[in-house]
């Protein structure tokens, strides 16, 4: 999902297509070895993506029940019917755009930032980079669970923000105050994320061959200049691939939900997904559930066709 | 094309057949062996927690001993793997003779068919706890070894100092006469909140905690004349009232909206005046003060109201081995087994004769309170089997009513949820 396959070789494309010559024998052996290999992927990806999204379709227009004696029984559009007048299904749909609208540039463009810096050749880098990328490997659950403890209203941060003010600061209840409990999300899902992303800018500026910043020095570009003929174009794949994958992860916002704030406080911060597991699991009500999930799967369809378009390569 | 996507599709065929053959010898192996003797499954919850396990083993290994034409065996889940477990395994058909079950779960599994009435002699059940019983349509399904109980602590040091009369079981505090010591508590500068009610907690805990609050206010999760609508009993005068007493808390600076992650630590390390927990609390809390006192939830109109019910055993529909399984269930009911749970767990034990064999719970006993208190003030959780999603709307109406919201508003909002599943569920009727 995460790396953008490129177009086949165009000698396979080319005795596909018309099969004018027929393939050779060791082609074909390479070819059965091939779906071979591809098998056991492709086996899973059917059994756990593939027939669960199919049955989520089916299901969303049933009154199936996750425990119960009694069939679902088809209700046509009644789920999407309540779903549409449910003002926690509103809350939730709000919530992840926002949650998307802020995470997506901010996180893109600090880790950006973080990759030019550790990019720099000066000592240490390796030590800061190793740094930035401690948060990706902790699991976000145990980082959602520490963070709860330092957002309590006597917690690190105000403690922090206290001092630093010199007490002429109002300590806020984070977590427990529907203005500031998804911002207090946002703030750390980016810190939790953004050396991922730094990682991958980090690989496209390596990419950039030095030449072309030696050429441009001669000809008399300052650093903005550089960055802005050089670097940019040279990252427009790189880009690309941060942004698709962005969007999806802050699309697919749950854990932190989950573990911090279960929705509240009224409402400010639940999510789609975060909606769609409690109505399946918690309310065990397996049709509406999988309503939810189609429309949140509709949703991320636009959106990543609105992208592809938007960032099409243009000749 | 075509003949590419062929060859794909026969290999992952072939794969999947080889896995899949692989899974059944591998799942295999573990069923025959057991001599003439018949199998009968057991599946527990107490994965983990060793003291309840090893009763478990105990009974097991005595009934086993006991005679030869039936062995149970045993299987421990963790606790928070075990519900999916079950209801996985149901969906398969493939459910264990034998299985324990959460006290407010037994009616909905009833109602899905996972279990059956236990069918054993009226009489077992003299002198057991009411909380205790999973009890449908005057059946019972299901039946505990043990009960907790809602209780609140405090200092005698506290009380004294605050000029706050001590409640009792046969005189607790009126719901004036609870504001008004939460005021002199708060009066006394001591502590950052006069009471905790544990509100960081999530999950079951609300409606296990908070419903009896609510109850003892006159309103009620739903109405249990019918069982078939929450108009009237959750968003009533009386359930409005609540609300806007426990909001008040809040306001009035008196409680927290998010207490700590340990509200019991929190207590023992004085940042509240009284603490409203279960009776687990008891030992953690007696070991800190010499001065502690026990003391009945208060009356707000209705009489103090607890929680009631935990794990429960149950018999299941698809059991091939129904009276072995009875077997089993009749030779645990005993007496000693009831004092083994309690020695072992600390909870209150289910019969008033195995209570009498426990020093703390026996008559003048330390935790003899909780005892009275399970017997003379517990309400189960609504025998419906919509309490599952009763439960996950009444969390997020009394978390939203916490956070500040309109309470009529969001008590409208859970009722007409509630109603609306009930509906569409046929009524939820057997």
């Amino acid at each position: 999902m995460t790396t953008r396959t490129t177009a086949p070789p165009r000698q396979a494309a080319a005795s596909d297509g018309t099969g004018q010559h027929r393939p050779s024998r060791t082609l074909k052996g390479e070819r059965t070895a091939a779906a071979w290999m591809i098998s056991p992927a492709l086996v899973l990806f059917i059994l756990f993506l593939i027939i669960p999204i199919v049955l989520a379709f089916g299901l969303a227009f049933t009154n199936t029940r996750l425990i119960s004696p009694r069939p679902g029984e088809f209700v046509g559009l009644d789920n999407f019917a309540y779903l549409f007048t449910d003002p926690v299904f509103w809350a939730s749909v709000r919530n992840t755009f926002a949650f998307a609208l802020v995470v997506v540039p901010v996180q893109a463009g600090s880790a950006l930032l973080l990759a030019l810096l550790v990019n720099a050749k000066v000592r240490g880098t390796n030590f800061f980079r190793t740094v930035y990328f401690l948060p990706v490997v902790t699991s976000m659950v145990v980082v959602s669970l520490l963070w709860r403890f330092m957002y309590e209203k006597d917690g690190l941060i105000n403690q922090f923000l206290g001092r630093v003010t010199g007490g002429a600061y109002d300590p806020i209840d984070w977590l427990n105050d529907p203005v500031w409990a998804l911002p207090a999300i946002m703030f750390m899902s980016i810190w939790q994320g953004v050396a991922f992303h730094m990682v991958i800018w980090l690989a496209g500026l390596q990419t950039i061959p030095a030449e072309l910043y030696e050429a441009s020095e001669i000809d008399g570009a300052n650093k903005l200049q550089q960055f802005r003929y050089v670097t940019w174009p040279g990252l427009r794949q790189t880009a690309t691939l941060i942004l698709v994958t962005i969007t999806i992860a802050s699309f697919s916002l749950f854990t932190q939900i989950a573990v911090m704030t279960q929705g509240g406080p009224l409402d400010s911060t639940t999510t789609v997904v975060y909606q769609a597991v409690r109505t399946g699991y918690q309310q065990l009500q397996t049709g509406l559930a999988s309503a939810i999930s189609l429309v949140f799967f509709a949703m991320v369809l636009v959106i990543s066709g609105i992208q592809r378009y938007l960032t099409r390569e243009r000749s | 094309m075509s003949r590419k996507i062929g060859r794909i599709v026969a290999a992952s065929l072939a794969t999947l057949a080889v896995a899949a053959t692989a899974g059944c010898v591998a799942g295999g192996g573990s069923g025959d062996g057991a001599g003439s003797s018949s199998t009968i499954e057991l599946w527990t919850h107490a994965g983990g927690n060793e003291a309840e396990l090893g009763v478990i083993t105990t009974i097991v290994e005595d009934f086993n001993a006991s005679q030869d034409e039936y062995t149970v065996e045993v299987t421990d889940f963790p606790q928070d793997a075990y519900n999916d477990a079950v209801v996985a395994a149901a969906t398969a058909g493939d459910l264990p003779c034998i299985v324990d079950i959460d006290g407010p779960n037994v009616a909905n599994w009833a109602w899905a068919g996972y279990i059956q009435p236990l069918g054993l002699p009226e009489e077992t059940y003299d002198g057991q706890l009411p909380g205790t019983l999973g009890v449908i349509d005057d059946e019972v399904y299901a039946y505990g070894f043990f009960d907790v109980a809602l209780a609140m602590f405090s200092r005698e040091s506290t009380l004294n100092d605050a000029g706050v009369r001590i409640p009792t079981v046969d005189d607790p505090w009126t719901g004036d006469e609870f504001d008004e010591a939460l005021a002199k508590i708060d009066g006394l500068g001591r502590y950052d909140q006069a009471v905790d009610f544990g509100t960081g907690g999530g999950g079951e805990w609300i409606p296990y905690a908070y419903s009896p609050l609510l109850q003892s206010f006159g309103g009620d999760l739903i109405d249990r004349s019918t069982f078939e609508t929450a108009d009237g009993a959750l968003n009533g005068p009386e359930a409005l009232e609540w609300a806007q007493w426990f909001r008040g808390l809040v306001d009035s600076g008196y409680m927290a909206q998010t207490s700590g992650e340990d509200a019991t630590a929190d207590f023992v390390n004085g940042t509240s005046g009284i603490l409203y927990t279960g009776n687990w609390a008891d030992a953690t809390v007696r070991d800190a003060f010499d001065d502690a006192v026990v003391l009945p939830p208060p009356n707000f109109g209705d009489g103090p109201k607890i929680g009631a019910g935990s794990w429960q055993w149950g018999l299941t529909t698809g059991c091939d081995e129904v009276d072995g399984a009875r077997a089993y269930l009749e030779f645990a009911h005993d007496t000693k087994y009831f004092v083994e749970y309690g020695e072992a767990t600390g909870l209150i034990p289910a019969t008033l004769d195995a209570a009498e064999e426990i020093p703390a719970f026996a008559e003048g006993g330390d935790s003899r309170i909780y005892l009275e208190l399970a017997n003379q003030f517990a309400v189960v959780r609504p025998e419906t089997a919509a309490y599952p999603f009763i439960s996950s709307v009444f969390q997020k109406a009394t978390q939203d009513i916490l956070s500040g919201g309109d309470p009529q508003a969001i008590l409208d909002k859970a009722v007409s949820d509630i109603d609306r599943d009930i509906e569409q569920n046929g009524g939820y009727t057997f």
